[in-house]
């Protein structure tokens, strides 16, 4: 019984937590660093992390341009917080040379919460997620400023969207990867299996 | 077992503290009061309230309470997720907003704030101590990646004032001059998340016990010799593959040997590594040290003197950080390290006289 192959992107962050809920359900992950392991995958995470630190580095190692070519073929993606950052169409409070993969038709605001002493643990509802509350952590976490009709609302946090999909792109200002609950990645794999490259 | 979290009870405006509940403790440790410095909290409650006050929603919150459950802030798992973000990254030693800027331009994940780098304490001497919080708020001003600062060893006002400037991580740490020689902070106190250096599994645990949230190894700050750092890093794998092969009775003996409340030594056994991010600190100069460090099991890199001591330091940070990231890749590795001009000059550890060594502080 093999899932589909869903890349994690390891430059920086949380990717062995993505790799293991990945693992939990139901995919075979794999770490990229390179344009030629991305070529391989059927879905990618972009992790929990610093996201000026990854755009940095997606930039140096040249996998800028070869993933947003892949996010415009269709690669299904799910970031969480840097991730979210790293897909949206703007960033406010972020750095202006910041570079994003792009992709999910938003503006997010970075550190939207605040400084870490202001991150938190919440209990929240999220559609397409069945069953009790999803335990959602947020750590100097981003939301979603402003966001395009093709873009939906998962979730929110006193009324600013903190959950969105757009096709197969999904994003989370919290941390799923971080409570052991793995019905969020369990989506996401879902959301690959239907996109229909299975390999 | 996983996390049970530690409530420092800021849910809202008007509710009461929660009881804190400290990991890998049986219970309640009694008395100790909501957390220390609510002032910076409220302000930034007061500033996301105005920002959430105009989102594109057009759906005004007058309440950051309004539509969601209760909000937690301070945990366990909070403080250590914020450590799980730092991964693959380098955190870089800074003593101003310049250098704070170069830092974030080469993709350091987070600055920390000091006022003399290591390398300057040893040829200056004197009483080391928390910087001056001018320094500290410019540059948290000036970098928008999370900033770190240092207070002593059991200087738990110092950790209170930094907490309240809004820092995001405070190190207690030996390059400091200790403020207590029996005591370390209480660091469940705390919502900031606290870094401890550990140059053993046991002081690795007895840091954790006290509320650490991430262990970094001790190294020999400021002498740019790297062996020290290899070291303990070796040391703590060591042991923890040790604590794995015992069978469960033999545990309680490992944890009276290690000095270290059994259930965390427990945990350690069955996960295989520290319920927390372990990095690396302490000597690191090169790219190839810090490709050295994270091969040995280095979750992430600290840099003090090695960055702003060399002789081009914005391209040495690059280089390091790239080379944290590709630390398996020697052609990544052999194309980062040409060009650097000269690192730092260093000392032998060796050279160094027994009070001179700040990995023996911290108890």
């Amino acid at each position: 019984m093999s899932g589909p192959r869903i890349g994690v992107l390891a430059l920086q962050g949380d990717v062995r937590e993505h790799a293991r809920a990945l693992a939990a359900a139901g995919a075979r992950p794999v770490e990229v660093r390179r344009v030629a392991e991305l070529d391989e995958v059927d879905g990618l995470v972009l992790p929990g992390g610093e996201s000026t630190t990854i755009g940095r580095l997606l930039r140096v190692f040249a996998l800028l341009e070869p993933l947003r070519e892949r996010v415009l073929a269709g690669l299904p993606v799910f970031g969480s917080c840097a991730g979210m950052i790293l897909l949206a169409r703007d960033v406010v409070d972020g750095r202006p040379d910041q570079p994003l993969v792009g992709g999910l038709d938003m503006v997010v605001r970075r550190n939207a919460f605040g400084r870490q002493v202001d991150s938190f643990e919440a209990d929240l509802d999220v559609v397409g997620v069945p069953g009790p509350p999803v335990h959602a952590v947020f750590i100097r976490a981003p939301w979603v400023e402003k966001a395009g009709d093709t873009v939906e609302v998962l979730a929110r946090v006193a009324e600013a969207p903190v959950a969105v999909r757009q096709g197969s792109l999904l994003a989370t200002a919290f941390h799923p990867e971080l409570t052991g609950d793995f019905r969020v990645h369990r989506l996401f794999v879902d959301i690959v299996r239907s996109s229909g490259s299975g390999r | 077992m996983g996390y049970r979290p530690t409530h420092t009870g800021i849910t809202g405006p008007g509710s009461r503290p929660l009881p804190r509940r400290p990991i890998g403790r049986g219970a309640d440790d009694g008395g100790a009061g909501p957390c220390v410095v609510p002032d910076w909290k409220r302000k930034r409650r007061h500033i996301m309230s105005e920002a959430q006050s105009a989102p594109s929603s057009g759906l005004a919150a007058d309440s950051p309470r309004d539509g969601d459950a209760a909000r937690h802030a301070g945990t366990a798992r909070v403080k250590r997720g914020m450590a799980e973000m730092l991964k693959g990254g380098v955190i870089m030693d800074v003593v101003n907003a310049e250098q704070a800027r170069i830092a974030e331009d080469a993709g350091a994940v987070a600055v920390m704030a000091l006022e003399r780098v290591p390398a300057d304490i040893r040829a200056q001497g004197g009483v080391a101590r928390m910087s001056d919080p001018d320094m500290i708020s410019e540059i948290v001003a000036a970098v928008s990646i999370p900033v770190m600062a240092k207070a002593r060893i059991g200087h738990f006002v110092e950790a209170q004032v930094l907490q309240a400037l809004g820092v995001d991580y405070v190190d207690e740490s030996e390059v400091l001059t200790p403020a207590d020689p029996h005591h370390h902070i209480d660091k469940w106190k705390f919502t900031v998340p606290f870094v401890c250096g550990a140059t053993n599994l046991g002081e690795a645990l007895r840091r954790l016990a006290e509320g650490a949230a991430m262990i970094r190894s001790k190294g020999e700050a400021g002498t740019g010799e790297v062996s020290n750092a290899v070291v303990h890093m070796r040391t703590i794998r060591a042991e923890i593959a040790r604590l794995s092969a015992l069978p469960a009775e033999e545990l309680y003996a490992a944890a009276k040997e290690l000095r270290a409340p059994v259930d965390l030594v427990t945990e350690v056994a069955r996960l295989g590594r520290l319920p927390v991010v372990l990095f690396t600190a302490g000597g690191i100069a090169t790219p190839a040290d810090a490709a050295l460090m994270m091969q040995l099991g280095a979750d992430g890199v600290f840099v003090g003197s090695g960055i702003f001591k060399s002789g081009d330091p914005a391209r040495r940070a690059q280089a390091i950080v790239e080379a944290t990231t590709m630390y398996n890749d020697p052609d990544v590795l052999v194309k980062v390290s040409r060009g650097l001009g000269e690192a730092m000059v260093g000392i032998n550890v060796s050279e160094l006289p027994p009070a001179a060594r700040y990995a023996d502080r911290g108890w």
